[in-house]
């Protein structure tokens, strides 16, 4: 069994790791690294929600955060690039 | 407004804000308490009543089952939106996927990424195809599998084979599919009205081991049929967008 400090520390780590992720999503400027920064984002909410037991939750998240999302604003990036040429 | 005043402004919003909000949080809940009383009423009673031990989807498919009803036909509505939107236009030229900057040298996706995609879409529509069964035994559920099912036929695209992955994805059979799918979830709930039941009452067995795959009676085949619908949307969605993206041009 993992103890319960662990668990708080593992906790009070990825939450940090979150609110670190989403400003490096706002912060970033160029479109397709802003993509990827935050399919990495998706990514670690769904960390987070496996470290707070809701692994129903993570599942969603992984798929529709971390690889979903991020194809559908890859090939809208991609249109209005090709628009714009 | 000069600078210094919006300054000024926003200094004073911000510290409202920050007093509201630490106001608020006084009245929070402890840390991983909750107080509300349907939580550990579900728990005691969920396994019994339904034989899933996947009490989450027990929760989605039956106890709040009208409301997934909803929940699953945002997901169609949206499908069906972007056909629409995003159908073939009258002055839309649809040509062949064409480099577009012929000066530039575009390297070919190296034979490690097509190998390493192709090996995965095998195991990634098993994945997906466990978890939309499985959502009476574990956490898993039609809508995580659907998606998951739809992302290995993502991969087909991911490993360079457009061709295959709209040969695969004919638009008539995902629309079908989705719409089986959709009604299926619906019809699973009239017919409990036809038998003078509440909608989508649980009028299946529920089998005798909790969990197994034969347990949990329309919980178990609802969450297939939320799990092709789901499959369906989002190979649809994406589709779409590659076909904009890819063949079309105004």
């Amino acid at each position: 069994m993992i103890s319960a400090g662990l668990m708080n520390t593992l906790q009070v780590t990825v939450l940090v790791l979150v609110a670190v992720g989403a400003t490096v999503v706002v912060r970033t400027r160029t479109r397709v690294r802003q993509v990827l920064a935050l399919s990495v984002y998706g990514m670690l909410l769904a960390i987070l929600f496996l470290v707070f037991q809701a692994p129903d939750v993570t599942l969603s998240e992984l798929t529709v955060g971390a690889v979903v999302l991020p194809i559908i604003l890859l090939l809208a990036i991609a249109k209005v690039r090709k628009r714009e040429q | 407004m000069t600078p210094r005043q919006r300054l000024w402004f926003f200094a004073v919003a911000a510290a409202g804000l920050v007093a509201c909000y630490l106001w608020a949080f006084t009245g929070l809940p402890g840390f991983g308490s909750y107080p509300g009383p349907y939580g550990q009423e579900i728990l005691r009673v969920a396994v019994q009543q339904t034989n899933a031990t996947g009490v989450v989807s027990a929760i989605n498919f039956e106890y709040r089952g009208f409301d997934t009803v909803g929940e699953e036909f945002i997901l169609f509505a949206a499908a069906a939106g972007m056909s629409v939107v995003l159908r073939k236009l009258r002055e839309e030229r649809e040509t062949e996927p064409a480099d577009e900057a012929e000066s530039r040298t575009v390297p070919p996706s190296s034979s490690a990424v097509r190998v390493a995609a192709l090996l995965m879409v095998g195991p990634t529509a098993l994945l997906g195809w466990w978890l939309a069964s499985h959502a009476q035994a574990s956490p898993s559920g039609g809508f995580q599998g659907g998606v998951i099912l739809a992302s290995a036929f993502i991969l087909i695209y991911l490993a360079g084979e457009f061709l295959s992955f709209r040969r695969l994805s004919p638009d008539a059979l995902l629309n079908a599919v989705e719409a089986v799918g959709a009604g299926g979830f619906v019809a699973i709930g009239l017919a409990a009205i036809a038998m003078n039941l509440p909608y989508l009452y649980n009028y299946l067995p529920l089998g005798t081991v909790p969990g197994a795959v034969s347990s949990s009676g329309t919980i178990a085949l609802i969450s297939f049929f939320v799990g092709i619908e789901v499959a369906a949307a989002f190979v649809l969605i994406v589709g779409e967008l590659l076909d904009q993206t890819l063949l079309r041009s105004a």
